[in-house]
């Protein structure tokens, strides 16, 4: 029997929600003081309508459903999910404004695909956006890459237990520190860090590259966000080929690999435990992921000869590979090319890559090292126990910050998230040839939407089909959220209307 | 006095194919510009197009980015933005280029089309020989949005109602 949600359910997750979208409406300042200095006044209004809109929608739900009491694991899963529907529908509000989206749907599009850190976009006329609107784009990347709960976790929220539960619900499921609120904290401080870091080293090779000083460190900020939070927008429609440098290339790949790094890492690096990257299970599957899929990459590149210098397979082939593998989704080619001018071979290469995706507890998305790292591992320990005596005890060690058994559990809970990730890629493929699109193209669209990639082949443009969009709009929602909290909104919905 | 005539007529009639073919070969293809190709075609045909010389025009916009004694400038049409490197010399014409406070200037570019240059890193770039600006750009008013501002007031006397009711409900 299936029990209705109670009423105490429902105001639990409407009073959260709405604490979290007065968080959202508070990041709007930003854009707001940049709309300011930079003298855009119709960009500036666009933001101050979206914080109102924000604001009172934020204290009308705090208001009405106030409770004191905490969030029950179900309800923390449903803050999550519903949280980020929210922010979708109210970080496009200011986009769809500027005049730059063709529909409130693609408005839509481009804010689940920042926030969930994708980088497919259908903003019309780029090159002319406004310095408030560009920025927001990146900002969305690097308020969804660390999580938007986390953000209400680290500023508006104090000793909640339930916070644990919506940590989880936001695909993180590893603590750094005893207190998930300390936690949340860290990760902005050392995301905060890497950002002054990162916009000061794109800036200045922006400069030598020959940009102008103040649009250099307004890219480099841009980039940096989007690189680190593995989303792939770029403010100039050429994405990293409007660039034309080489240097400029190496610092984003260095970011990219940072943000695909997990957090607990970073942190036992800031700590001083320097060897860990080298044992690490998850750095060390992506090394050889990464070298094996560059040689299928690079072999396929060299089948038609497209790149003949090391430089250029580099630059190209290398490039793409490493954006695919995290997440990122930065081009240093045309997307048409993909299709026109890649072998399948290359292509196949590039979806895999995307398909695995970087670490756990990192901006990324996917299937992730770790589980790629449990699943070769478990597959050892099945083949040893076949051929092992049957007495004899096979264990299996796994080196994740500290030496962990395997467990049959840990294996079960692996795979089926590696079955959902699987599933979902195939779903969206299937739907993208029900369009028309050739197999491999709506493959490679559906991983990159489901797996928060953000490379393109050219199906996503304005001209898309609804139904299309939606598709990866779920996609991009689903992959982010890990499914667990998706799946239980998609329960509570079920129980509000099937329950007793 | 005929024969030298029918020379004369001969050495005539030479010059006068030297000057058609001059014009022709040389002078025509300044004069009358060759169709542009949109960047559309130049991307998704970029096999055919390898290594040919091309027209291609369209908006500069972003930065000119000085690399020494050459730049890069990225041109944009309806179908997407391509690089153009290209002498120095050859930007001190270009005065706008296209951002959310101007209009690029509008250009058109002759040069050799590459779809994997090797000068480049393996860029899809345009190596211009010559650009001639077509129509200039300029800077864009910006006009304060009235229906905008409007209702940012309605929405804030809305926001401080909601907040005066919060304050007096627990009052």
């Amino acid at each position: 029997m299936i029990l209705k949600p109670r009423l105490d359910d429902i105001k639990g997750i409407g009073y959260y929600v709405g604490k979290i979208i007065l968080g959202l409406g508070l990041t709007m300042l930003i854009p707001i003081i940049i709309g300011l200095a930079s003298g855009e006044v119709n960009p500036t209004l666009d933001f101050l309508l979206g914080m109102e809109i924000a604001f009172i929608s934020g204290l009308l739900l705090t208001k009405l459903c106030y409770t004191k009491k905490d969030l029950t694991w179900m309800q923390g899963m449903i803050v999550v999910s519903l949280s980020w529907l929210v922010a979708m529908v109210l970080g496009a509000i200011p986009l769809y404004l500027s005049g730059h989206w063709k529909s409130y749907l693609d408005a839509c599009f481009d804010a689940m695909s920042g926030f969930a850190t994708t980088g497919l976009t259908l903003v019309q006329d780029l090159d002319h956006l406004s310095f408030t609107h560009n920025l927001w784009r990146h900002l969305i990347m690097f308020i969804g890459g660390q999580g938007i709960v986390i953000i209400a976790l680290s500023f508006f929220m104090q000793g909640i237990a339930g916070a644990f539960t919506m940590y989880v619900g936001e695909a993180r499921n590893e603590k750094l520190l005893p207190n998930v609120i300390h936690t949340s904290r860290f990760i902005w401080l050392v995301s905060i860090v890497y950002l002054a870091l990162g916009t000061v080293a794109l800036g200045v090779v922006g400069i030598l590259n020959g940009m102008k000083y103040p649009n250099a460190f307004f890219h480099g900020a841009c980039i940096f966000m989007a690189a680190f939070d593995t989303g792939g927008f770029a403010p100039q429609s050429q994405n990293m080929l409007y660039y034309h440098s080489f240097a400029f290339e190496l610092v984003t790949m260095i970011i990219m690999v940072l943000g695909a790094i997990n957090f607990k890492l970073h942190y036992h690096l800031w700590m001083g435990n320097r060897k860990e990257i080298f044992k690490n299970i998850e750095t060390t599957t992506f090394l050889i992921t990464v070298t094996i899929l560059f040689f299928i990459t690079a072999f396929g590149l060299r089948q038609i000869g497209i790149y003949p210098k090391i430089i250029m397979l580099f630059r190209k082939g290398f490039y793409q590979l490493l954006s695919a593998h995290t997440g990122t989704g930065y081009m240093t080619i045309h997307p048409q090319q993909l299709i026109n001018e890649w072998s399948s071979l290359a292509v196949v290469g590039i979806i895999i890559a995307m398909a695995l995706g970087g670490s756990v507890s990192s901006t990324t998305g996917a299937i992730k090292m770790l589980r790629v790292g449990v699943i070769f591992k478990a597959l050892i320990q099945d083949i040893k126990r076949i051929m092992l005596p049957e007495r004899a005890v096979v264990v299996q060690k796994l080196h994740h910050i500290k030496e962990v058994f395997l467990k049959d559990e840990q294996v079960r809970s692996v795979c089926l998230i590696t079955l959902a990730y699987l599933l979902l890629y195939i779903l969206g493929a299937i739907v993208g040839m029900f369009f028309g699109h050739p197999f491999l193209n709506a493959l490679f669209e559906s991983t990159s939407a489901s797996a928060n990639v953000g490379l393109s082949c050219g199906i996503t443009n304005v001209n898309m089909p609804t139904v299309l969009k939606l598709t990866y709009i779920f996609q991009m929602w689903a992959g982010r959220l890990e499914f667990i909290s998706v799946f239980t909104l998609i329960g509570f919905l079920v129980a509000a209307i099937r329950g007793r | 006095m005929m024969r030298k005539s029918k020379l004369q007529i001969k050495i005539q009639n030479f010059k006068f194919l030297v000057v058609v073919f001059t014009f022709t070969f040389y002078f025509l293809p300044l004069v009358c510009f060759a169709q542009p190709i949109s960047s559309a075609e130049l991307i998704n045909n970029a096999k055919h197009y390898d290594g040919q010389t091309v027209v291609y025009e369209g908006e500069v916009i972003g930065d000119v980015m000085g690399r020494g004694a050459y730049s890069w400038i990225n041109v944009r049409d309806e179908g997407g933005a391509i690089g153009i490197w290209l002498r120095q010399d050859l930007t001190k014409d270009i005065l706008h280029a296209g951002s959310y406070k101007s209009q690029g200037d509008w250009i058109e570019i002759t040069g050799v089309f590459h779809r994997a240059c090797a000068q480049h890193g393996g860029d899809l770039d345009i190596h211009a020989q010559g650009i001639r600006q077509i129509s200039p750009g300029r800077q864009r008013l910006e006009k304060m949005n009235l229906s905008k501002r409007n209702l940012v007031f309605i929405l804030l006397g809305v926001l401080c109602l909601v907040l005066i009711l919060k304050q007096l409900k627990r009052v």
